[in-house]
């Protein structure tokens, strides 16, 4: 079977622009948590703050017109998959073109812009005045498709929706086309930038959000005891993946291998996970099984740990299932308490922290752990980053409807 | 400011050129307009002057000129 490394990174989020910055945050454990800075929220909005990507300015990628035309999502793809290329030192032409895929990971795409239009436009019945590039600027597949303009890339376009699990599902997913000689090159990924109303609305709603407004940079406490509820986050990260022969003929610098990828899903509830986790275990043990690994040689992983309090219980005892003793041995953490969940974007951000952490032999930490669960009793790296050279680490993503995606990552020592 | 003025601004703002590269003589094609993009600058037309441009008047305007002397007849 062939196999695929990943050679480029690409990644904006609540902890920076660029790869750099992200690592330097995620291993010193920073918060990108605060009070909501990209609009004013309404009073009556129950949860006032978020993670959003400091500074942002989408004209270092687009035009003024552009960026007016396309959802805050868009622009944030474009800025982690063109960073990704860039890193990668890949030259697309036409050449290799048709051996370039684009499969990106979107949970809920253009909802500023939905927003946006219905109040300007839809509620008012101007209905002639919706702007043209409404539909195309806020569907998910723009994202790989603007992705795919910029840079003339011609393999296969589309989009992975999947909830919190996209972006495993788009990893995934070109996993099994580099494998199957499909394409030779996939950018991949996800990204997502809903923090707006109509979002934290709908999750409040649902009670899934923290609304702990007093002390924004401590809501995100995974596995801790006082969890309350995930925090929202927006961002976008982009690998560019490769066979190793296409890689090595480049000489390409390699993160880390893409073993492995297990995908489930629990049939039990749509928002709720299976409270024995075992949609999440298959999903980790047919990662591992795909990537021909033992359990044995998971050294990490990086939880989904949303910091709800169902399923940071759920996914420890998922974990303590599949690995039995081993899971003494495992150090298990989430980015999460730093960057919030981006949802779609969420298994991208914390894929490039895997290969990362492989890469660099740093795992990062589960930031604000204050008071031990009973119930949560894994070595979480609480508080500090960690030295460790581990040979594989698993990422899960779980999403709404009971989806289960987990992408298992070798080192490439 | 003229409606003249007015027209050559919004035609800046909207297709990213600068007011001095829009003199009257241009087409918005050679402005760097797609289809869309005259749509929606149109629509900003309507939203500026607060007029209703008919699909088919839209379509016969293809030039800066074109736009001006059109928005010039629908104001005074």
């Amino acid at each position: 079977m062939k196999k695929v490394v990943v050679t480029g990174v690409g990644i904006v989020s609540p902890l920076g622009i660029g790869k750099e910055a992200n690592w330097d945050g995620v291993t010193s454990g920073r918060s990108g948590i605060a009070p909501i800075s990209l609009f004013e929220p309404d009073e009556n909005l129950i949860t006032k703050f978020a993670g959003v990507i400091p500074g942002f300015d989408a004209s270092q990628w687009l035009s003024k017109p552009e960026a007016r035309r396309y959802d805050r999502f868009l622009h944030v793809a474009l800025a982690a998959g063109l960073e990704a290329v860039e890193d990668s030192g890949l030259t697309i032409d036409d050449s290799n073109a048709k051996r370039v895929a684009t499969i990106l990971g979107v949970g809920l795409g253009g909802m500023p812009f939905l927003e946006d239009t219905i109040g300007a436009r839809i509620a008012t019945r101007k209905l002639r005045r919706v702007s043209p590039f409404f539909i195309p600027g806020l569907i998910a597949n723009m994202a790989p498709g603007l992705l795919s303009i910029y840079t003339g890339a011609r393999g296969e376009s589309w989009t992975a929706t999947s909830a919190c699990a996209s972006a495993n599902h788009a990893i995934g997913a070109s996993l099994r086309a580099l494998r199957s000689g499909a394409c030779d090159v996939a950018l991949t990924g996800g990204a997502e930038a809903v923090v707006c109303h109509t979002t934290i609305a709908g999750f409040n709603a649902m009670k899934a959000l923290s609304t702990r407004n007093d002390d924004p940079s401590t809501a995100s406490r995974p596995f801790d005891m006082d969890r309350d509820g995930f925090v929202l986050g927006e961002g976008a990260a982009v690998l560019v993946l490769e066979t190793e022969e296409h890689a090595q003929a480049r000489g390409a610098t390699v993160y880390a291998e893409v073993a492995g990828f297990g995908a489930t899903a629990d049939a039990h509830h749509i928002t709720a996970p299976r409270p024995d986790g075992d949609g999440a275990v298959q999903a980790m043990a047919m990662a591992l099984a795909d990537g021909g690994l033992a359990n044995e040689q998971v050294g990490y992983i990086n939880a989904h740990g949303t910091s709800t309090p169902a399923n940071d219980r759920m996914e420890t005892a998922a974990i303590r299932a599949l690995f039995g003793d081993h899971a003494k041995q495992l150090a298990v953490s989430s980015t999460k308490s730093m960057t919030g969940h981006l949802l779609g974007a969420a298994a991208a951000v914390e894929a490039v922290f895997s290969v990362m952490a492989l890469q660099q032999g740093i795992l990062p930490p589960t930031i604000n752990q204050f008071t031990s669960d009973p119930e949560c009793d894994l070595d979480y790296i609480p508080h500090v980053a960690r030295q460790a050279e581990v040979e594989v680490v698993l990422s899960n993503s779980l999403g709404f409807g009971g989806t289960n995606a987990a992408v298992a990552f070798r080192s490439a020592r | 400011m003229s409606v003249q003025d007015k027209v050559i601004e919004i035609i800046a703002d909207q297709l990213g050129v600068t007011v001095a590269e829009v003199t009257p003589d241009k087409t918005f094609d050679e402005l760097g307009a797609d289809s869309l993009a005259v749509v929606e600058l149109v629509m900003a037309f309507e939203d500026e002057f607060d007029v209703e441009v008919e699909e088919s008047q839209a379509s016969e305007l293809k030039t800066v000129k074109a736009a001006i002397d059109f928005l010039n007849g629908l104001t005074s």
